[in-house]
């Protein structure tokens, strides 16, 4: 298992989070669409122009920007 | 009146068809309003239930969570914990959920009902999670939850009923049971075996502080899950394919590009038949008018002021009701989320979301339905900077002013061989309007815009069938606020402009341009003189730039009345001859220079003339301050990019 953060999976990729490196109001937020420790991500895609990413979590899809993803730390599946 | 009626929310995610549940429960017996001091809107409607009793029922604004942290998820929260004014505290909570997106909108419903109001939880579009092949246990979750759950399909109707009847059975317990605000109304008369969560310690219900902890509260969401949904495998929703097509690298723009441009021709080109419908009904109006009534301050306060201002917001109304019908489009198919997905790099190239690119392209064809597109933006700051900005683009309003000061103006010839000067004029002021918008943007961004640096995380929903219903309510909503609120002041303005230019009264017989000239319009158009002199101005444009306060196409016949043209055929096709000899009161030189025409039409591109885009976006803001503060620094530096046009045109000897 590598750590690494989520910016750097390839689109296909399988993660679990391991924890978000941020002040508390902006991990707050990402744990609140459910990024909480020990979930599963995917990364779908990048956007046409390379950013932002498109991440699966929960059984939702979300779009965000590789400068937030750089934040959550996460063990490659 | 009668004793208040009880209030029902309705909770929920974004995306979780809230909106079209309360379009379903309500109908046309719906308003749209601003919740006082904040741009969030309240939706609120009134609903039959079975025993014949109407409740009012309010759509809050769609949350993620009830920690406040937002104005959107601060009023939720108040509504919902009694921190608000008595008259709206909800009675009852509808809390609904997207039935396909079940574990991230339970998080939010669990909060909802660890606070404690009566509720019951709708599943919300449940066919689409039948045709997902997920199979939800009803009776177990009501079991766990403690509240009546109810599976629905809004768009479809089914359940509603059952829905309604709910409600009747709620609020009768309210009625008798006093079960307001002492946190546990619910359990009263529910005879649906209250779970207590803190004596089986199953943890399903939470207390408030437990359930806005992430980890507890998704815990406690995988738990219902595990117990009460079951999901068919291989059956998927209808996302992979459509996104693999619309977000594709190369295929994803191509689209995107090819339907703003349809978005863009639409409300620029279809619109006018129908514009040109309403003028022409004014017109009739107005001809009625003037037939019936004897000449007068009557007929002229009735031709020249209502009937003129009436007619302006009603030529609004196709564009409006064109560009919302495509947004309403995009954001119930889930295509909205897939633009802003695409455009975010590019507009975040300025400290924008992408969601900031749809209503930047409509201010191309008007900053109106620009400005009112705007609220597909969620950040208070972006959208602000959005609305301020707005305005730079080159609407299409501008267009017939630059027409008429190009042609009269600027030689028709080629440069370097291939490009026509008037239209590479024309072509520079379109960028010179983009340019001047990004510039202000980082400024605004950096100064009294700054914020927080907020989070871009955008919902990428699944793909539904958009609901013709909920699009004709949206464009219903949409057009009739923007008559009642900025119609208004776009009327009483218009009102004004009339009195300027009509008083005071000539003598009869008076030639058109001296009754001007002696107006207060005219007046006022010379006490401004000295100010817009250092541009190459002269008080006979001031008043033009007074009068295109109504439109600034309205300049060009102001500026016939001005120049005393018999205002026989094509005002804009005299004027083109006429410009280029008229003289300067004061000096006897010509008043009209190549250079003095450009100052004018640098000045056009900037400033904020259109007594319209300031009353929208007083609606949009909900306040005086962000419009006056629009009016200021457009003002400021339209002033000042043509003073350096003029000033340096003339020093480097080109006046």
């Amino acid at each position: 298992m590598t750590s690494r953060t989520l910016a750097l999976l390839a689109p296909g990729d399988r993660a679990v989070v391991r924890g978000i490196l941020a002040e508390k109001e902006f991990a707050m937020r990402l744990m609140e669409l459910g990024l909480t420790p020990g979930t599963e991500v995917a990364l779908i895609r990048r956007a046409p122009f390379g950013d932002p990413l498109e991440l699966a979590v929960r059984g939702s899809h979300f779009s965000i920007r590789r400068s937030e993803a750089e934040r959550i730390h996460v063990d490659a599946l | 009146m009668s004793m208040p009626s009880e209030r029902v929310a309705i909770v929920g995610s974004p995306n979780s068809g809230k909106s079209s549940l309360f379009n379903r429960l309500t109908g046309l017996r719906q308003k749209v309003a601003n919740y006082p001091g904040v741009t969030v809107e309240k939706k609120v409607g009134s609903c039959r239930l079975p025993s014949g009793k109407h409740v009012d029922i309010v759509d809050l604004p769609g949350t993620y969570s009830l920690a406040p942290r937002s104005p959107d998820e601060a009023i939720v929260r108040d509504v919902l914990d009694g921190h608000c004014a008595p008259e709206e505290r909800a009675d009852l909570v509808v809390a609904v959920v997207d039935a396909t997106n079940l574990e991230r909108q339970l998080y939010l419903a669990l909060q909802i009902l660890a606070t404690g109001r009566p509720a019951v939880l709708v599943l919300n579009l449940i066919d689409a999670a039948q045709a997902q092949g997920i199979a939800i246990d009803v009776p177990a979750m009501e079991r766990m939850l403690g509240v009546p759950v109810l599976a629905v399909s809004a768009k479809t109707g089914y359940g509603v009923d059952r829905l309604r009847a709910a409600l009747d059975a709620r609020a009768a317990v309210n009625g008798n049971g006093n079960g307001n605000g002492n946190g546990n109304g619910h359990v009263e008369g529910h005879a649906n075996g209250y779970v207590n969560g803190h004596g089986n310690g199953n943890g399903h219900r939470l207390t408030l502080e437990q359930a806005l902890d992430p980890a507890l509260g998704y815990a406690s969401v995988e738990a219902i899950i595990k117990a009460a949904v079951r999901r068919v495998p291989g059956r998927q929703a209808p996302r992979a394919g459509l996104d693999r097509i619309l977000t594709h690298k190369v295929l994803g723009p191509i689209i995107l590009v090819l339907f703003m441009g349809a978005v863009f021709q639409s409300i620029y080109a279809w619109a006018s038949p129908f514009m040109d419908l309403i003028a022409s009904g004014f017109a009739a109006l107005a001809g009625a008018a003037q037939a019936t009534l004897p000449a007068g301050p009557i007929r002229s306060l009735l031709v020249d002021g209502v009937l003129a201002g009436a007619g302006t917001v009603a030529s609004f109304i196709p564009q409006l009701a064109i560009l919302f019908f495509f947004i309403a489009l995009m954001e119930d198919t889930g295509y909205m989320a897939r633009a802003a997905f695409i455009m975010d790099r590019v507009m975040g190239a300025v400290g924008l979301p992408g969601r900031a690119f749809l209503p930047l392209l409509s201010s191309f064809a008007c900053a109106i339905p620009g400005i009112m597109a705007t609220r597909t933006i969620e950040n208070r700051n972006d959208r602000l900077t959005t609305i301020m900005i707005a305005p730079l683009m080159t609407c299409s309003a501008r267009l017939p002013v630059y027409a008429l000061l190009i042609g009269a103006f600027i030689p028709d010839r080629f440069v370097l061989g291939i490009l026509n000067l008037r239209g590479l004029t024309l072509l520079s002021l379109y960028l010179f309007g983009i340019l001047s918008a990004l510039a202000v943007a980082a400024v605004l961004k950096r100064t009294v815009l700054r914020g927080p640096k907020p989070l871009y995380v955008m919902e990428l929903p699944h793909y539904r069938m958009p609901s013709l219903r909920s699009i004709a309510m949206t464009i219903r909503n949409r057009c009739l606020l923007f008559l009642q609120k900025a119609g208004t002041v776009i009327v009483a303005v218009s009102l004004v402009l009339w009195f300027l230019a009509s008083y005071p009264v000539s003598k009869p017989g008076t030639p058109p341009s001296e009754a001007l000239r002696h107006s207060f319009a005219g007046q006022l158009g010379r006490a401004i003189e000295p100010v817009i002199r250092p541009l190459g101005f002269d008080w006979k444009m001031g008043v033009g730039l007074i009068s295109s306060v109504a439109a600034r196409e309205v300049m060009i016949s102001t500026m016939a009345t001005v120049y005393s043209l018999d205002g026989s055929g094509d005002p804009s096709m005299s004027l083109k001859q006429t410009l280029p000899k008229v003289r300067n009161d004061r000096t006897g030189a010509l008043a009209y220079t190549p250079l003095v025409a450009v100052s004018l039409m640098v000045f056009f591109a900037l400033a904020c003339q259109c007594m319209s885009t300031v009353a929208v976006a007083r609606r949009e803001t909900n306040s005086w301050r962000w419009p006056l503060f629009m009016l200021l620094f457009m003002n400021a530096i339209a002033w000042a990019a043509s003073f350096m046009v003029f000033q340096g045109g003339r020093l480097l000897g080109w006046g």
